[in-house]
C-alpha cells in the first residue's frame, strides 16, 4: 500500500466534498443544530403541567391546597370549571393535561377528623407526563397532610428514616449532560455511515468508479482513500459539538481527553466499514439511504441506551443491542466526559469496539477487492 | 387525461423496476416499528443498585428487603464501606447505591432519626430521576408506618386528604402507547418526503427530466404522476402499520379507520409538498437526502411533541412548534387512536393541515414550474 496513492484519493475526494459546499456545510453545521435541539428544546422534566380545577368545595382549606399547586410551580392552573362540567370533552381537547376536582364538603370532613377524598382525573396518552403529574400531586397532597399533622398536634414530627439521595457526576440530573454524549454517538454513526455509502455509491451511479478501478490503484489505497476524508470531517465535528456543548451546556470533559479521542476513533472506523459494507451491497443512491439510515440512524437512537434504556427492553431486543457499536460506545462516552474515568475502566465495551471495527472493516474489504478482479 | 395516465402507470412501473426499494419500503417501516414498539419505554424497573448495609441488624435488613420487594431495585453486588462504591458506579455495573451507615437500627429504636442514603448515577439523569423517586417512596412509605406505630392512642384524630387519581384512555400508563402511533409519523415522512424528493433529483441527476419535459405533459401533471405512486405507498403503509399496532401491540383504535385515512391524506399533502419543495432546492440526491433528513425530518420529529412533549419546551421552541405539519398530525393521531375523538374535536388539527398543505404544496409546484422552464 503507498501512502502517496491513498493521499491523492483522499485529496481527489475531499475536493470533491468540498465542492459540495451545501453537504459540507450539513455535515458540519447539523450537528451543533442537533446540540441546541436537544440542549434547550428537549427534555424530560416536566414542569408547568396544565391543571384544570373544579373546586365544588369552595372553603378556605380547599384554596389552601390549590394554591399550594400553584405555587409549587408544577402545575400551572388554566381554568376554574364549573360543577357538572363535561371533565371528558375538557382533556380530550387537550386543554388541560390534569383536572383536581374538590368534592362538596371537604372542607367539612377535614374539619370532623375524617378523611377526604380529591379526585385526579390524568390525560394518559402521555403516559410519561402523566407518571410525573401524579407523582407531583401525590407529594403536594402529602405535604398538606403533614401540615395539617403538625398544626392539629402542635408538635412536628421529625421524620423516623431520613432519606438522604446524593447524585454524582450530575448533581442537578440534567438530562442535557446525560443526552450530550449519547448525540455525539448518534450524530458519528449517521454522517460516517451515510456520507461513505453515498460516497462510493455515487461512484457506482455515474460509472466513475470503473475508471478509478482501471486505475493503478489497489483496492485498500481507494478504499482507505475515499474514507479518510470523512473520519476527519467525523472528527471535525465532534470537537464543534464538545466545544458548543462546553461554552452553552457547561458540559465538560472530566476525563483524559487522549483517551476520548481513541474511543471516538475506534467506533468512527467501525462507522465508516459499516458505510462501506453497504456501499458494497446497494446500487443505487436510494438504496445506500434507506440501507444506511435503517441499520445506522435506528439502533444508535433506539437500541443505544441514547434516550431508552436498555435494561427496560425485552431480552430478544436487549441480545440485539450488543451488537450496536453506539450501545459501547455510550458507555465509555458518558464515563470519559461525565465520570473522568479513562478507557481502563471500560476493558469490555474498548474490546467490543475494537471487535466490531476489524469484523466490518475486514468484510467491507473483503467485498469491495474482490469485486476489482 | 391519457397523458397523465401514462405518467402514473410509468411511476408505478419505474417503481417496481427498482426492485431493492418495494422491500425498503415494508420492510423498513415494520423493523421502524417494531424497534419503537419494543424499545421505546422510559419506565425503569430492576435498577441494579449496590449494597453498603455497615449497620447488619434486623432493621437495617428489613430495610433492604423494602427495597429489592419492591421489584425496583435489584441487588448487584455489596461493599463494605462508602468508599467501594465509586468503581460500580464508574463502570456502569450499578446505577444506584444504597448506604445505611452504621447506628441505624439503634436510632430507630431510641427514636432518633435513622438516615438512610441513596447515592446515584446522575449519568443517566432520566433512570436516576425515577430510581431517587423510587427510594423516596419506599422510605416514605416505612417511614409513615413506624410514626404510625409509635402514635400515642390518646391524640385526636386529623382529617387527612386521600388523593384518588383516574387515568383516563390509558389507564395502565404505559408509555409504548404514546410512543407507538408516533411511528406511523416517522414512516410516512420518510416515504412520502425523503424518497419522492430523492425519486425528482434522480431524474435531474440523469437527465431524464429534461426528456419528460419535452413530451406534451403539462407541469401538473408531471407533478400529479410523480407523487401518485408515493400517496399510494404512503396510504397501504399507514394500514400496514394500524394493523400491527394494534393487533402486536394492544394499542386501542378508538376512533374511526375513515377519518384516520382522511386526515392522513392531508398530513401526506404536506409531506409530499415538501418533498417536491426539496427538490428544487438541491441538485444531487445526496443533497436532498442530508437536507430531508437533516434539515426537515429530525426537527420535525423532535418539535413536533411525537418523542418529547412540547409542554416541556421553553416558550420560543413552542411557537416554533405551530408550523410543524407534524404536531398536528401527531394531535391526530392520537386523538383517534387513544381518545377515539372524532372530527368535532380535530378539526382545528386539520385546518391546520390544510393551511400547511396548501401554503407548501403551492410554494413547490411554483418553484417546481420555474426550474423547468
Amino acid at each position: 500500500m503507498s501512502f502517496k496513492k491513498l493521499w491523492s484519493v483522499a485529496w481527489k475526494e475531499l475536493i470533491q466534498a468540498s465542492r459540495d459546499p451545501l453537504s459540507l456545510a450539513m455535515l458540519l453545521g447539523v450537528p451543533c443544530m442537533m446540540l441546541l435541539l436537544y440542549g434547550y428544546a428537549l427534555n424530560f422534566d416536566v414542569r408547568h403541567l396544565r391543571l384544570a380545577v373544579q373546586d365544588e368545595d369552595r372553603s378556605a382549606a380547599s384554596r389552601e391546597l390549590l394554591s399550594s399547586f400553584v405555587n409549587s410551580t408544577y402545575f400551572d392552573l388554566v381554568a376554574d370549571l364549573p360543577a357538572g362540567a363535561d371533565l371528558a370533552r375538557f382533556t380530550e381537547r387537550r386543554e388541560a393535561k390534569a383536572v383536581l376536582v374538590i368534592p362538596l364538603g371537604t372542607g367539612e370532613a377535614l374539619a370532623a377528623g375524617r378523611t377526604a377524598p380529591l379526585q385526579l382525573l390524568l390525560d394518559g396518552a402521555d403516559a410519561n407526563t402523566a407518571s410525573t403529574a401524579l407523582a407531583y400531586a401525590s407529594a403536594l397532597v402529602g405535604a398538606a397532610n403533614a401540615a395539617r399533622q403538625s398544626e392539629a398536634g402542635g408538635r412536628v414530627e421529625v421524620a423516623p428514616v431520613a432519606y438522604e439521595p446524593r447524585v454524582w457526576y450530575n448533581p442537578e440530573l440534567r438530562s442535557t449532560h446525560f443526552l450530550v454524549p449519547g448525540l455525539i454517538g448518534f450524530i458519528l454513526m449517521l454522517t460516517a455511515v451515510l456520507s461513505t455509502a453515498l460516497s462510493v455509491v455515487r461512484e457506482k451511479e455515474r460509472g466513475t468508479m470503473e475508471q478509478l478501478r482501471v486505475t493503478s490503484l489497489r483496492p485498500a489505497e481507494l478504499i482507505f482513500g475515499k474514507t479518510l476524508p470523512y473520519l476527519l470531517i467525523s472528527l471535525t465535528a465532534t470537537v464543534l459539538i464538545l466545544v458548543a456543548a462546553r461554552f452553552l451546556f457547561g458540559v465538560e470533559v472530566k476525563g483524559p481527553y487522549l483517551h476520548l479521542f481513541l474511543a471516538t476513533l475506534v467506533y468512527l472506523l467501525g462507522a465508516l466499514g459499516l458505510g462501506l459494507l453497504i456501499s458494497s451491497v446497494a446500487d443505487t443512491q436510494a438504496m445506500a439511504f434507506q440501507a444506511g439510515s435503517l441499520v445506522s440512524m435506528l439502533p444508535a437512537i433506539f437500541l443505544s441506551g441514547f434516550i431508552f434504556p436498555i435494561r427496560s427492553m425485552p431480552p430478544v431486543l436487549q441480545a440485539i443491542t450488543y451488537a450496536v457499536p453506539a450501545r459501547y460506545f455510550n458507555v465509555v462516552l458518558r464515563g470519559v466526559i461525565l465520570k473522568g474515568a479513562g478507557l481502563e475502566s471500560y476493558p469490555r465495551d474498548m474490546g467490543f469496539l475494537i471487535l466490531y471495527a476489524v469484523v466490518v472493516l475486514g468484510l467491507a474489504y473483503v467485498r469491495l477487492a474482490r469485486k476489482e478482479v | 387525461m391519457h397523458a397523465l395516465w401514462s405518467m402514473i402507470v410509468k411511476e408505478f412501473l419505474q417503481l417496481r423496476h427498482d426492485k431493492r426499494m418495494i422491500p425498503a419500503m415494508i420492510i423498513g417501516p415494520v423493523i421502524q416499528l417494531l424497534a419503537l414498539g419494543y424499545a421505546a419505554n422510559l419506565d425503569v424497573t430492576h435498577i441494579p443498585t449496590v449494597l453498603v448495609d455497615q449497620d447488619r441488624t434486623p432493621a437495617s435488613r428489613a430495610l433492604v428487603e423494602r427495597f429489592t420487594g419492591s421489584g425496583y431495585f435489584e441487588l448487584v453486588g455489596a461493599e463494605d464501606s462508602p468508599g467501594g462504591i465509586d468503581p460500580w458506579l464508574v463502570e456502569g455495573r450499578a446505577q444506584l447505591a444504597l448506604v445505611v451507615g452504621p447506628g441505624y437500627g439503634a436510632a430507630l429504636a431510641a427514636g432518633r432519626p435513622a438516615r438512610v442514603q441513596v447515592i446515584a448515577d446522575g449519568s443517566d439523569s432520566n433512570s436516576s430521576t425515577l430510581g431517587l423517586g423510587y427510594a423516596s417512596q419506599i422510605l416514605a412509605g416505612l417511614g409513615a408506618e413506624i410514626a404510625a406505630s409509635r402514635l400515642t392512642a390518646t391524640a385526636a384524630p386529623v382529617g387527612r386528604y386521600e388523593l384518588v387519581p383516574r387515568v383516563w384512555y390509558n389507564p395502565d400508563l404505559k408509555s409504548r402507547w404514546f410512543y407507538v402511533p408516533a411511528v406511523l409519523a416517522m414512516v410516512l415522512m420518510l416515504v412520502t418526503m425523503i424518497l419522492p424528493s430523492m425519486a425528482v433529483v434522480r431524474e435531474k441527476e440523469i437527465g431524464t427530466l429534461e426528456q419528460l419535459i419535452v413530451t406534451p405533459l403539462k407541469p401538473w401533471q408531471m407533478i400529479l404522476g410523480k407523487l401518485a405512486p408515493f400517496v399510494v405507498v404512503g396510504l397501504f403503509d399507514m394500514l400496514l402499520i394500524t394493523g400491527l399496532v394494534t393487533g402486536l401491540f394492544g394499542v386501542p383504535l378508538r376512533g374511526s379507520l375513515l377519518l384516520l385515512t382522511l386526515l392522513t391524506l392531508l398530513f401526506l399533502c404536506t409531506t409530499l409538498g415538501l418533498g417536491l419543495l426539496i427538490s428544487t432546492v438541491v441538485n444531487t440526491q445526496q443533497q436532498a437526502m442530508g437536507f430531508s433528513v437533516y434539515v426537515l425530518m429530525v426537527p420535525m420529529i423532535y418539535l413536533s411533541g411525537l418523542i418529547f412533549p412540547i409542554e416541556n419546551m421553553p416558550r420560543g421552541f413552542q411557537l416554533a412548534t405551530y408550523v410543524i405539519p407534524v404536531r398536528y398530525y401527531a394531535n391526530i393521531l392520537r386523538g383517534i387512536f387513544l381518545k377515539g375523538s372524532g372530527i368535532g374535536v380535530l378539526w382545528p388539527d386539520a385546518l391546520a393541515l390544510v393551511a400547511i398543505g396548501v401554503t407548501v404544496l403551492g410554494t413547490a409546484v411554483l418553484r417546481f414550474r420555474k426550474s423547468l422552464d
